[in-house]
């Protein structure tokens, strides 16, 4: 089982996915550079945070240029894991790997601060040692991570369930609207985190790779790189005994 | 006309700041006259901001050494041994001029140019910390007589450098962790913005400014050269403000931290090769610096072609291309024949990466274009024979304030009301509406981070230890008696550090300082440096570097003397960091203090006259900073590390801004919802002096009834009184003083006030 963290310029969360997934998960990794035109070898792939190519014009609408993003486009089509956290969920939108589009933050303010996400999906590779319902308490730290899409696709996200996370209170009830303390980007229908509909492909804007030690303040980001780690094992008992 | 055809005139050299005598130096050292670019080059080296022409007479007294400094001042930034091979590398930096001209790129630029100096030396950024200072930000009594105008644009200031400062590094992906921010009508027009930055390096993986081995390549990597910044930081930074000085805005460098975070990669990567000899970054006076302190320091000369330089703009000239201050850029020498390792790195990372010219023997900084030589001088004259003035320093402090001092309230009267509008007053509200706009997390060193404790505290990977950063500065009390008031920073500092569980063992300085050319001011300069030398000494933290800003005036008019301390301190284990939120219901709550006994009550009343409560509640500036007893600050320090380190207490936080009544709401606010119930008073003192006197060398702790023996025990081995006051409770927060409630009301209507009045303050202006 290889982990892939892609390292585009600009990426500064590269590092801390690596430590993340390395030290602490203990499984292997390896960087993948912005300018690989293949990604062979790897079972799943990190998007990382940080500003691709400085993020000067809209999040992430350079690096779906990126010379590596065919290549993790094919690997996702082929049933490869690809999560993109905050940067890399903006950039898995651009490049149309999953629906919906960003906007900057409702008080046109860069946020960074620990919030509430429950587990609105628990069937996903990403969440599939998680129990639905489970609050992820998790730090966001974006000037763009207020979810939109139209009502055609929201009503799709809904009846395919790929909302997969929703910031919410601490004590897991919904965030009204206009409710900043819960939903403090303003995103639509409270959304954090998306899937496919093949549910290989997610991404969130809260930082699992920063919530991986309770001596930084909360381990519960550990659940998804672990549900990660289940269900690519899962996998390769599959693959054996067929 | 081609420039170096230009006939230079004493009145060329007046206007670029340069007196006669200097003027008449240059010439000496040249043996010739100048021409404008050699000109422009000696104005912009020989500035106070370069050269510290005012102040090196007086640095010279600060205490620089230590058992585990590994580079004083000197170098881009100071370097200190942590252990295990590793070395923190770090120093702050003021932004001042900058900022206010231009609030947003003015702060940015600030902090890329502080981060520079630490990867430049081979260390990876992990901290940002930054020391604010600005006017008023809303009315009351504390405003002076600032304007409902002057208000919006104090707060559209701070809104700007806020904003400035996280554009620069949460995109750069360092997390900015802690610093303070203070409001004084002073800096209404002169903010000041000092920035610190913390690296880490293996201490034999050290990088040094000097360049070695004549014929060795020089080679320019990052940003191309445009006219930005011309005479920025270190012509802002040299003269006093007008009213015409929006119109430097153009002066104002532009911050680009994509770029930065290139470099940074790419500089990292290469020294990793082996063949980079040494490396400057381009800060203020861009070329011209790096250029001519690398050869100096090296002992040796420069070559430069410009024709070789990247530019941005066509048919600049060599005086421009000299004296600009475009950001993120480095000039590095690299070992002859090895100059293509180098450049690999830098193309990989879409860098222009040039070799410009060499290293020579003769000791000259020479500047061809185009094959014809544009400016030669020789590189020691810039960077080290620049002029060192001893100006006169007035007698005696003039009287900072007669003004009347606080009266005291008669016993028993109830104190909720001040207390409440206090816990709103800009100065002492959360800050939390700022630190929320900074990435405090990225790297995942945060293990305290903004508001979180006393110190930012960031541990380290490698290692099972931590290190601990704070700043601190108290303009007011550096006015009312400059070298009293510096002594108070260098001791909160320090035991903010100590409260945070951490040994102090290096300090950074950041002075802040009027007009040098004023006997007044200098007086305030040499007594602060007298201050910070004696607490320096007796703390045993030196100082490894930092910087001078002069010319803190606008319209004639000075800042309070304003020197900022950034201390930082080791803790040997991550785990043993400590909060000030309280931890649990029915803790004891204590007061160590470690100062000396009993004052009498005119001192009482002077000292309350110069606190946050007495500018806040009346008005009043007046009186004098509290006495300080700094064998008692060393003692509370050594008490405060070894109770951590024993797990003893479960949450630590000095009494400073606000005195004991805000420091134990503010143990309350950083807590899950937990309250106090507080009993103070045997003393023969009055109310107001004993809740909101600042007096130092205490802090309030918190424990489990478990551990009070021990505490008790251990704070009888340094000398520290131990007063239990109270514990931890849930729902009311209540002081009672000499029997009498004081102060009481709940828990969440007070936290409210704290918590909700800067955001609004600020978005009401801006």
């Amino acid at each position: 089982m290889k982990f892939g963290v892609v390292q585009f310029p600009g990426s500064n969360c590269d590092d801390d996915a690596y430590h993340a997934i390395s030290a602490v998960v203990g499984k292997p990794v390896e960087f993948i550079w912005h300018q690989s035109v293949e990604v062979s070898g790897f079972d799943a792939i990190l998007l990382p945070g940080g500003f691709s190519y400085g993020d000067y014009l809209r999040t992430g609408a350079i690096a779906r240029f990126s010379p590596v993003m065919p290549a993790i486009k094919q690997f996702a089509r082929g049933g490869g894991l690809v999560l993109g956290v905050c940067n890399g969920f903006q950039i898995l939108l651009e490049a149309g790997l999953l629906p919906g589009a960003m906007l900057r933050n409702r008080r046109l303010r860069f946020l960074s601060r620990p919030v509430h996400v429950r587990v609105e999906n628990a069937e996903t590779p990403f969440t599939c040692a998680a129990r639905r319902g489970q609050i992820l308490k998790m730090p966001i730290a974006h000037m763009e991570g207020n979810y939109f899409c139209d009502a055609a696709t929201l009503a799709e996200l809904e009846r395919n369930k790929q909302i997969v996370f929703r910031y919410v209170h601490a004590d897991g009830h919904d965030a009204g609207p206009d409710d900043f303390d819960a939903n403090p980007n303003g995103a639509l229908a409270a959304i954090a985190g998306v899937c496919n509909r093949e549910r290989n492909v997610a991404g969130l804007m809260p930082h699992p790779e920063r919530a991986v030690e309770s001596a930084l303040g909360s381990a519960d980001g550990l659940v998804i790189l672990r549900s990660m780690v289940e269900s690519l094992t899962r996998r390769a008992a599959e693959r054996v005994s067929a | 006309m081609i420039e170096t055809e230009i006939k230079v005139t004493p009145q060329m050299a007046a206007e670029h700041g340069l007196t006669a005598d200097e003027y008449a130096r240059i010439r000496k050292i040249l043996g010739r006259e100048p021409n404008i670019t050699e000109l422009g080059i000696f104005s912009v080296m020989w500035s106070e901001h370069c050269s510290y022409k005012s102040s090196r007479v007086h640095l010279k007294k600060l205490p620089t050494t230590g058992a585990r400094v590994v580079q004083g001042p000197g170098e881009n930034a100071g370097v200190v041994d942590i252990g295990d091979g590793l070395v923190a590398v770090f120093k702050i930096e003021s932004h001042n001029h900058p900022s206010f001209v231009e609030p947003f790129q003015g702060a940015a630029t600030g902090v890329g140019g502080i981060l520079r100096d630490i990867f430049t030396m081979g260390a990876r950024p992990i901290a940002v910390l930054d020391s604010l200072r600005f006017g008023p930000i809303a009315s009351g009594a504390g405003a002076g007589n600032a304007t409902e105008q002057e208000i919006a644009r104090n707060g559209r200031i701070l809104d700007g450098v806020v904003r400035g400062i996280g554009f620069y590094g949460n995109c750069f992906g360092v997390p900015t962790v802690g610093g303070e921010v203070g409001f004084e009508p002073c800096y209404a027009a002169n903010p000041l913005v000092n920035a610190l930055a913390l690296g880490v390096a293996r201490k034999d993986e050290l990088f040094f400014a000097r360049a070695r081995g004549a014929g060795n390549p020089v080679i320019y990597v990052g940003a191309k050269t445009g006219r930005d910044g011309i005479h920025g930081a270190s012509l802002l930074a040299s003269a006093e403000f007008s009213e015409e000085s929006q119109q430097k805005r153009p002066n104002v460098q532009v911050g680009d931290p994509f770029m930065e975070k290139l470099l940074l990669e790419a500089c990292l990567e290469a020294m990793r090769t082996g063949a980079v000899v040494a490396i400057q970054d381009m800060g203020a006076a861009g070329l011209t610096s790096s250029s001519a302190e690398m050869s100096s320091r090296g002992g040796l000369g420069i070559e430069i072609d410009l024709a070789c330089v990247p530019q941005r703009e066509t048919g600049m000239t060599p005086y421009e291309i000299m004296l600009s201050e475009s950001q993120e850029r480095m000039l590095l020498v690299a070992e002859r024949g090895r100059e293509r390792e180098v450049l690999d790195v830098f193309e990989k990372w879409d860098l222009d990466a040039v070799e410009i010219g060499r290293v020579t023997e003769d000791g000259m900084l020479r500047v061809l274009d185009d094959g014809r030589v544009a400016a030669e001088i020789p590189a020691h004259a810039l960077a080290e024979e620049g002029p060192r003035y001893e100006r006169p320093v007035a007698a005696e402090s003039a009287a900072a304030s007669h003004g009347p001092l606080v009266e005291f309230m008669r016993d028993g009267a109830d104190l909720t009301e001040k207390f409440g509008r206090l816990l709103a007053s800009p100065a002492i509200a959360s800050k939390s509406w700022i630190g929320e706009q900074y990435d405090s997390m990225v790297r995942t060193n945060t293990r305290m981070g903004p508001g979180a404790g006393d110190a930012a505290v960031l541990r380290l990977k490698e290692t099972k230890r931590a290190l601990a950063l704070a700043t601190d500065g108290n303009g007011r009390w550096c006015f009312l008696d400059p070298r009293l008031g510096a002594m108070h920073a260098v001791a909160e500092a320090a035991r903010n550090v100590a409260c945070a569980g951490a040994r102090p063992v290096a300090a950074t300085n950041c002075l802040n300082f009027g007009n040098p050319e004023k006997p007044e001011v200098m007086r305030q300069f040499v007594e602060a440096i007298d201050g910070i030398t004696e607490a320096c000494r007796a703390l045993e933290v030196p100082i490894t570097g930092g910087n001078v800003s002069f010319y803190n005036e606008t319209l004639g008019k000075a800042i309070y003397p304003t020197p900022v301390l950034g201390v930082l301190g080791v803790m040997e284990d991550a785990e043993s960091a400590l909060g000030s939120g309280f931890q649990n219901e029915g803790d004891t709550i204590l007061l160590l203090d470690g100062g000396a006994a009993g004052i009498s009550r005119e001192e009482m009343q002077r000292e309350l006259s110069s606190s946050e409560y007495a500018k806040t509640i009346h008005g009043i500036v007046a009186g004098a900073p509290p006495a300080i007893d700094l064998g008692g600050e060393k003692r509370l320090i050594e008490c405060l590390v070894k109770l951590a380190s024993e797990r003893a207490i479960g949450s630590a936080h000095d009494v400073s801004d606000g005195g004991i009544a805000v420091t134990i709401a503010e143990c309350c606010f950083a807590s899950e919802g937990l309250a106090a119930e507080i009993d103070l008073g045997a003393a023969d003192e009055p109310a107001e002096s004993a809740l909101f006197g600042e007096r130092g060398a205490r802090a309030v702790v918190s424990l489990a009834r478990g551990s009070l023996a021990r505490v008790s025990e251990l704070a009888a081995q340094y000398s520290i009184k131990v007063q239990a006051i109270g514990r931890v409770t849930r729902g009311e927060f209540r002081i009672q003083y000499k029997g009498a409630p004081v102060i009481q009301g709940s828990v969440d209507s007070f936290r409210r006030m704290w918590s909700e009045s800067l955001g609004k303050a600020i978005e009401a202006a801006s």
